[in-house]
């Protein structure tokens, strides 16, 4: 059964159809990704996906189970988790912090247990210490676990930003622009750890991104948006190709 | 007829809410802030007034001339010392920032005035009109607070849309960056919003304290949230807002304390302003950006 | 030991220090009686600031209606005194009844505020929790309630309907408040209740509870994306908030024996006084707070002489801690002493 199945999809803003008539069909274990030409409506697809925008029409489906105008809260709790265009980060926590709010979901106690400190609230918060370090460390962030988020490097954050998304173990994780203000050594290392990600944890994932190395480095397929429609999609070199999706790039 | 008496009532009160309510409209509009010092610009006007006519011996037309001078003067150095390094600050320190300044105003003139009640000399000499036969008076201070409100709208629509220091206000709240690309003088744009939110609060204040003469340190506050209210009900950011809000709240007051309890007349207002911020945030013109300061 | 336990019990030494220094003044002599009247005081704007900094500095939205739950807490905890009175002889338990019934009543109010109010954001947000809290000081103002020999009575606005018999008594009177309140709040209560709100506190904010808040303030929408609840963790932050207030309130009534509520009690004055212990402190800082709370009462009245100008220091207190947290200039400056301080240290780490 496909991860993610949405058909149909719209959304207006007063005249304006930033998105319509988007379909996308995405396998478990695949990297997809999403590319177009600035103001193609890739972030609205997102928006859209995460709840943060209820779509006009369409229907997103997860593991088969609609989601369609749930709010961005339920549908992370569902397994969609994402990351951010401009970075968003808690940046008055520490990076520890960051990834342990994310795991609140799947390690709980109760607010009272909390302020009793009971036996539950320390076994609980050593599981969670223990799971967000092994994530810090996957990023390569374990050493800077007690620093504020906003003291962290911009490649740091970014990658800081995709711990949290993977925190909340989602089915489907959202990748907006995550190569975006980095060196090419920077972009290497960050292909080399999705692709870590995706095989360890069997994540399927979609992601925006403007950097066609990248793009082409690891995404199996790719959907092109262009003016809120589907331009093209299929194999990444395949649609590469395409003099259509040149054109759009690089314009007549 | 007692109806139409508490309506004009409620009409003149909320004259004097729609031109203080300008000025919250204009600077949110601007600076995106809640000026919360607004309200205690307009004690400082009412004080400078009764300072020059009962102290000083000034006549009232002059007297009020000096005190929008100096209450323009007072709107500009507060905007310059305490809001204009704020401009990159999170919404949370301006409006701390603007309580402290409202606060050392409210606390200066407690200092230099006394806590004593002063009571205000009515600056209207009009005669009141009487009406339908001596059942209906409308005072002299009520036909000049109406006439007043109206004109300073109108003035202030001319303004905005022909002059080119109003189109740059315009140009500053659509976006400000924007606005400084295209050569617009952000910070003097800013500076003269609240040069004219403070002479307008002068205005205001002469004439609120014309109809209610108790002169006090802290009389600024009450009618500065209510008229924050209004600007809200009206559409904040809306020069017709704040004169129809303005307008329904003085009526709204008015009517509440005829008819339901004297006591409970500021909860109401209160309670309005709740009600609006639920059912509609934007306010009555919110929408209409077009007007938008 | 970890960071945030370290930062716990040194608050908690703190307070326990002071409190042991000020006991043992006052049993040689040495406190003046001026003194002893703000040390009851200088616990309930203590408590108060922690509440409002839960709500502050860590939930970020700024309450001005905090004087109003405060209030609330006087007045319920005066009222259940009042009523009791009369059937519970020790005044411990009259007062950890009356302590619970205020908590418990400034957190209703403060769930039923915050269903609305927490629905709005910023500037908002703050300007309708004024308005709440001006709106609950006016209502208890018309409340009248007296008993006499048929029972209790009740009226809402007009006091009239009200007939008392004889030997009928005022419990509460609208604007002149409860009378006759027995005195049983002392330092020592005081004292007791900081403790426990403090561990409640930084508990709290230690915990998946208050990571949860503070993510909200950070960035709502990140918040959102890794599904946390916005709605529940605000309006769980800010009941917690009034809960506190609540108490600081109840400790106030058992403090005088009237309370009425009136502007500068229980006004948008007394929000934005606590405000300003919450501001000097440091937002997020209980610590803070409460050294704000303590200094800033202790110093007008021990200067006998700056006690006419307490008011306007507070708004320039205020005004600047912003420009200094926030002006361009200021924090160039602040970038530089930090700077230079590394740069110290290094050299000695060199040496």
């Amino acid at each position: 059964m496909a991860v993610l199945e949405v058909t149909n999809l719209g959304i207006s803003f007063g005249g304006l159809r930033a998105v319509d008539g988007f379909n996308v069909k995405i396998e478990e274990g695949q990297l997809y990704g999403l590319i177009g030409p600035n103001g193609a409506g890739k972030t609205t697809v997102f928006n859209l996906l995460t709840g943060v925008y209820k779509p006009t029409d369409g229907k997103i489906l997860l593991c088969g189970k609609d989601i369609t105008g749930k709010t961005t809260a339920e549908i992370n709790r569902e397994g969609i988790a994402r990351t951010f265009q401009n970075i968003r980060l808690f940046k008055g926590l520490t990076v520890l912090d960051n990834v342990k709010t994310a795991l609140m979901n799947k390690y709980k106690y109760s607010t009272l247990e909390g302020i009793l400190r009971l036996p539950k609230y320390r076994k609980v918060e050593k599981a969670m210490n223990e799971r967000a370090m092994e994530l810090l460390k996957i990023f390569e962030l374990d050493g800077q676990a007690d620093y504020l988020a906003s003291n962290l490097p911009y490649g740091k954050q970014r990658k800081l930003e995709i711990a949290r998304a993977m925190a909340t173990e989602p089915k489907l994780l959202l990748l907006d622009e995550p190569a975006a203000g980095m060196n090419p050594n920077e972009t290497e290392e960050l292909m080399n750890t999705i692709r870590f990600v995706r095989d360890t944890f069997n994540l399927t994932i979609l992601l925006i991104e403007h950097d066609m190395k990248l793009v082409s480095g690891i995404c199996e397929e790719i959907y092109v948006l262009n003016f809120g429609r589907e331009l093209a999609k299929g194999e990444t070199s395949e649609v590469l190709k395409n003099p259509e999706v040149i054109t759009a790039y690089l314009g007549e | 007829m007692e109806l139409v008496k508490y309506l004009i009532n409620g009409i003149s009160l909320g004259s004097i809410y729609a031109i203080i309510a300008l000025g919250y409209t204009m600077v949110y509009g601007i600076a995106k802030m809640l000026n919360f010092a607004h309200g205690d610009i307009i004690m400082v006007g009412c004080y400078v007034v009764f300072i020059c006519m009962s102290n000083l011996g000034i006549g009232a037309i002059p007297s009020i001339i000096l005190s929008v001078v100096i209450c323009i003067a007072l709107g500009m150095t507060i905007e310059k010392i305490a809001y204009k390094p704020l401009r990159k600050a999170t919404s949370l320190a301006v409006l701390i920032t603007a309580i402290g300044v409202s606060y050392f105003l409210q606390n200066s003139a407690l200092l230099v005035f006394g806590a004593n009640t002063k009571s205000f000399t009515n600056v209207v000499t009009l005669p009141s009109l009487t009406l339908a036969g001596g059942e209906l008076i409308i005072s002299g201070t009520t036909i000049v607070t109406v006439v007043c409100c109206i004109v300073i709208m109108l003035a202030l629509t001319l303004f905005i849309k022909k002059t080119k220091a109003g189109q740059a206000m315009l140009a500053v709240s659509e976006d400000k960056d924007a606005a400084q690309l295209m050569g617009i003088n952000v910070n003097g744009t800013i500076s003269l919003t609240f040069a004219i939110g403070s002479g307008l609060a002068a205005i205001a204040g002469v004439l609120f304290c014309s109809a209610y003469p108790t002169l006090t340190p802290f009389i600024g506050s009450m009618p500065g949230i209510k008229a924050f209210t209004a600007a809200v009900f009206g559409g904040i950011g809306s020069i017709p807002g704040a004169l129809i809000g303005g307008i329904l709240l003085g009526i709204i007051e008015i009517l509440g304390k005829a008819y339901i309890s004297t006591q409970l007349s500021d909860a109401i207002a209160f309670a309005v302003l709740i009600i609006v911020l639920l059912v509609k945030p934007s306010g009555m013109l919110g929408e209409n950006i077009r007007e938008k300061v | 030991m970890k960071k945030t336990t370290k930062q716990t019990l040194i608050t908690l030494g703190m307070v326990l220090a002071c409190y042991a220094v000020v006991e043992i003044l006052m049993a040689l002599g040495l406190v003046s009686s001026l003194m002893k009247g703000v040390l009851v005081p200088v616990c309930i704007y203590s408590l108060c600031a922690i509440g409002l900094n839960i709500c502050v500095g860590y939930l970020g939205e700024l309450s001005l209606g905090h004087a109003g739950f405060m209030c609330v807490g006087a007045f319920s905890g005066a009222l259940c005194t009042k009523f009791l009175e009369g059937f519970i002889h020790n005044k411990a338990i009259l007062f950890i009844i009356a302590l619970f019934v205020g908590v418990c009543m400034a957190a209703l109010f403060g769930f039923l505020i915050g269903i609305p109010v927490l629905r709005l954001n910023g500037d908002y947000l703050a300007i309708v929790t004024l308005a709440f809290g001006e709106i609950i000081k006016n209502i208890i103002n018309n409340i009248y309630i007296a008993k006499d020999g048929s029972g209790y009575r009740f009226a809402f606005i007009n006091s009239k309907t009200i007939e008392l018999g004889e030997e009928g008594t005022w419990i509460l009177n609208g604007p002149q408040g409860i009378s006759k309140i027995p005195r049983i709040s002392n330092f020592t209560i005081g004292i007791v209740l900081i403790l426990i709100v403090l561990v409640i506190s930084y508990n709290l904010v230690n915990s998946r509870t208050g990571r949860a808040i503070m993510s909200i303030r950070d960035n709502r929408i990140a918040a959102e994306s890794i599904g946390i609840n916005v709605t529940k963790y605000k309006m769980l932050a800010f009941v917690i908030s009034a809960a506190i207030a609540g108490a600081g309130g109840v400790l106030y009534a058992h403090n005088l024996s009237t309370i009425t509520a009136t502007p500068t009690n229980f006004g948008y004055n007394m929000s934005i006084m606590i405000l300003v212990f919450v501001v000097l402190g440091g937002m997020g800082s209980f610590r803070g707070s409460i050294i704000a709370a303590a200094l800033l009462t202790l110093l007008p009245e021990m200067l006998r002489g700056l006690s006419d100008y307490r008011m306007l220091i507070y708004s320039i207190v205020l005004i600047a801690m912003m420009l200094f947290n926030w002006a361009p200039k200021s924090r160039e400056w602040r970038d530089m002493m930090v700077e230079k301080f590394k740069e110290k240290r290094l050299k000695k780490e060199v040496d």
